[in-house]
């Protein structure tokens, strides 16, 4: 992380914020048992800055839990490998072997938090012995009441009991050990953390308290940015500062949340943002628009646009040869129609 | 709305569990009317009692006191053809699809139990027909699916084929329990069309069990607040969501992110 700072010294971009992960065309992809090969990621590039929240939206099956599998490294069987870099703080993890893998970078550097963490945890241990076994591999010079102190001191800054500590697993309700997970998960400072549909199996009061955890791990600089994984559209425009729309393995559309929820520009973010419920006047006259049909299958190569089955403005173009990302302003998508085509469409549509 | 027959109601029910110091006061001295072919919706947190709630009005639990009248007259559930001919008349979709179904059976076998369950007599043509019929009604082709596994089925085709499947039992009451919490928004909006088709179809009663706020917004005629097992609020969609009195509901309302209003993190 040093030379990343030094280098943008050298370069003069003193106001350019730091960049902390930075995904160059990865490829991953699963091995069916006929061998074939499914690409669920295919050729997704990012990067994200410091202090960012980074949004990932999508039907399911559009590769957004795979990419945060590939993210960390964690390629076990069916999911393997084809191509691509990922680099966090100057070294390209794909690089680096198993072993070194689990002790320098996970939980270190990329920590995950996966939809149903709290069955994560174990019934028969106490909280306490879940931070004392992290810390053991990651900082043996501790001893285990300094491991207590510190992890009590963490719990109190996040709002959390620290007579948590001492809890079974089955003592807490689901939002608190959601909650407790999160904080065990990133009591190494993580650079990165992945949420992925942390708050799904919750209510809306439990939900919004993990939140506010989150925002607050940000604001005390204990993680430096956040991948944030949902199909839960408000949740995810109040949480997120970038959104990536991801389609069958790419990713079709980013910008900010403001930009993806009020002013899409893929057809596919259009569409997606028709299936939002919110309760504020007008939702309940609003008509609901559901997405016809299912995601493509990735076994079959898809010539041409992955969403054009689905595209109500489809055209023969769109299935020939690869559609190129396309960058207007700020925003990068991937379509063939200019932006302003599309929002003529849009307001047509509207009236 | 209002005019139509009130199908089910219930008066001061109320259902314990345990005794003595574990003695935990699931629902209490909850009353209500639920009117031919409206929809309901009873919103509350987890552990507020809407599962307890949708049970007891399942027949799966019994009440401690209190009554349920179905039709106007008490509901008898003490003999089982009894049981049997009230869950001919409702029906229910649970939260998690991927247990509701028989993993050892087809789907073409699921879906031709529920003509059997019915009694009916119908040549073969006849209950392919009414087969076909059903899953064109979800959007499901029935071609592709007949030979399949239920777990070879994604979420939201599953619980699509759950409707299908009540759209051949025709019930007078569907109970959807959290039925769009496991699968993503987009399906989400596929599962609440169909849902609202039957309702339009069969002049059916959905009674909602959620915590999605907005959903229920979005789909119901009548809204239901649980806290801790009491009713603190009910009356027509739009009264309560979009001017709510109980302070309850004005939490349960904020908690929820929306679009056009700011989410403040900080209540």
């Amino acid at each position: 992380m040093e030379t990343n700072t030094l280098e943008m010294a050298r370069s003069g971009v003193a106001d350019a914020r730091r960049t902390v992960l930075e995904v160059r065309d990865l490829k991953t992809y699963y091995k069916t048992r006929l061998k074939e090969k499914v690409y669920a990621v295919d050729g997704v590039s990012f990067t994200l800055e410091e202090d960012k929240t980074l949004g990932i939206a999508g039907e399911s099956g559009c590769g957004k839990s795979t990419l945060s599998l590939s993210l960390m490294g964690f390629y076990f069987p069916p999911l393997h490998y084809d191509s691509g870099s990922i680099i966090i703080g100057g070294t390209d993890i794909m690089k680096l072997g198993k072993e070194q893998l689990r002790k320098q970078i996970l939980g270190r550097k990329i920590a995950y938090i996966p939809q149903a963490a709290m069955n994560a945890l174990n019934p028969t241990l106490k909280i306490i012995r879940f931070i004392e076994d992290i810390m053991k591999e990651h900082r043996p010079e501790l001893d285990k009441k300094q491991v207590r102190e510190l992890a009590a001191e963490r719990f109190e800054t996040l709002n959390l009991s620290p007579k948590v500590l001492d809890a079974f697993p089955n003592e807490l309700s689901g939002g608190m050990k959601q909650r407790t997970v999160i904080a065990i998960s990133t009591i190494l400072n993580p650079t990165v953390l992945i949420a992925d549909e942390p708050t799904s199996a919750l209510d809306v009061t439990s939900q919004k308290a993990v939140i506010k955890l989150l925002k607050d791990l940000l604001a005390k600089q204990f993680i430096k940015s956040m991948i944030f994984i949902t199909h839960e559209l408000p949740l995810l425009y109040h949480v997120a500062d970038d959104i990536m729309v991801m389609y069958a393995g790419e990713i079709v559309e980013r910008g900010t949340s403001r930009q993806i929820v009020f002013d899409p520009l893929h057809p596919y973010t259009k569409r997606l943002m028709g299936s939002i419920i919110v309760p504020e006047q007008g939702m309940k006259t609003q008509k609901l628009a559901a997405i016809p049909g299912a995601p493509p299958n990735l076994k079959q190569k898809i010539v041409g646009c992955r969403f054009a089955d689905r595209c109500m403005y489809v055209t023969d173009a769109c299935r020939q040869g690869k559609i190129e990302n396309r960058t207007a302003g700020d925003r990068v998508y991937r379509c063939l129609v200019d932006p302003g085509t599309l929002k003529e469409w849009y307001a047509n549509e509207e009236r | 709305m209002k005019s139509a027959d009130v199908l089910l109601s219930g008066r001061n029910v109320t259902k314990v569990f345990g005794y003595g110091k574990n003695r935990k006061t699931a629902v209490q001295d909850v009353s209500f009317d639920f009117h031919e072919g409206e929809i309901v919706s009873i919103v509350g947190e987890s552990g507020s009692g809407k599962t307890t709630l949708a049970k007891i009005l399942l027949g799966l639990l019994k009440e401690t006191s209190g009554e349920i009248l179905y039709r106007g007259q008490p509901r008898r559930l003490k003999r089982h053809a009894d049981r049997k001919k009230y869950w001919k008349d409702i029906q229910a979709i649970f939260q998690d699809p991927f247990s509701s179904f028989n993993v050892f059976y087809k789907v073409e076998k699921l879906l031709l139990d529920c003509i059997k369950l019915q009694g009916l007599k119908v040549s073969e043509e006849k209950r392919l027909e009414m087969m076909k019929d059903a899953c064109s009604f979800v959007n499901l082709k029935f071609e592709e699916l007949h030979n399949k596994y239920p777990f070879e089925l994604s979420g939201g085709q599953m619980q699509r084929l759950m409707i299908a499947r009540i759209f051949m039992l025709h019930p007078k009451i569907l109970i959807a329990d959290e039925p769009t919490s496991m699968i993503d928004a987009c399906s989400r909006s596929t599962i609440l069309d169909m849902l609202l088709k039957l309702r339009d179809a069969n002049n059916m009663t959905i009674i909602f069990i959620t915590h999605d706020v907005g959903l229920a917004y979005y789909v119901s005629d009548t809204i239901y607040i649980m806290e801790k097992g009491r009713f603190v609020e009910s009356g027509p969609a739009d009264e309560v969501i979009l001017h709510p009195k109980h302070p309850y509901t004005k939490q349960l309302i904020s908690d929820v992110p929306k679009i056009h209003e700011k989410w403040d993190l900080a209540i």
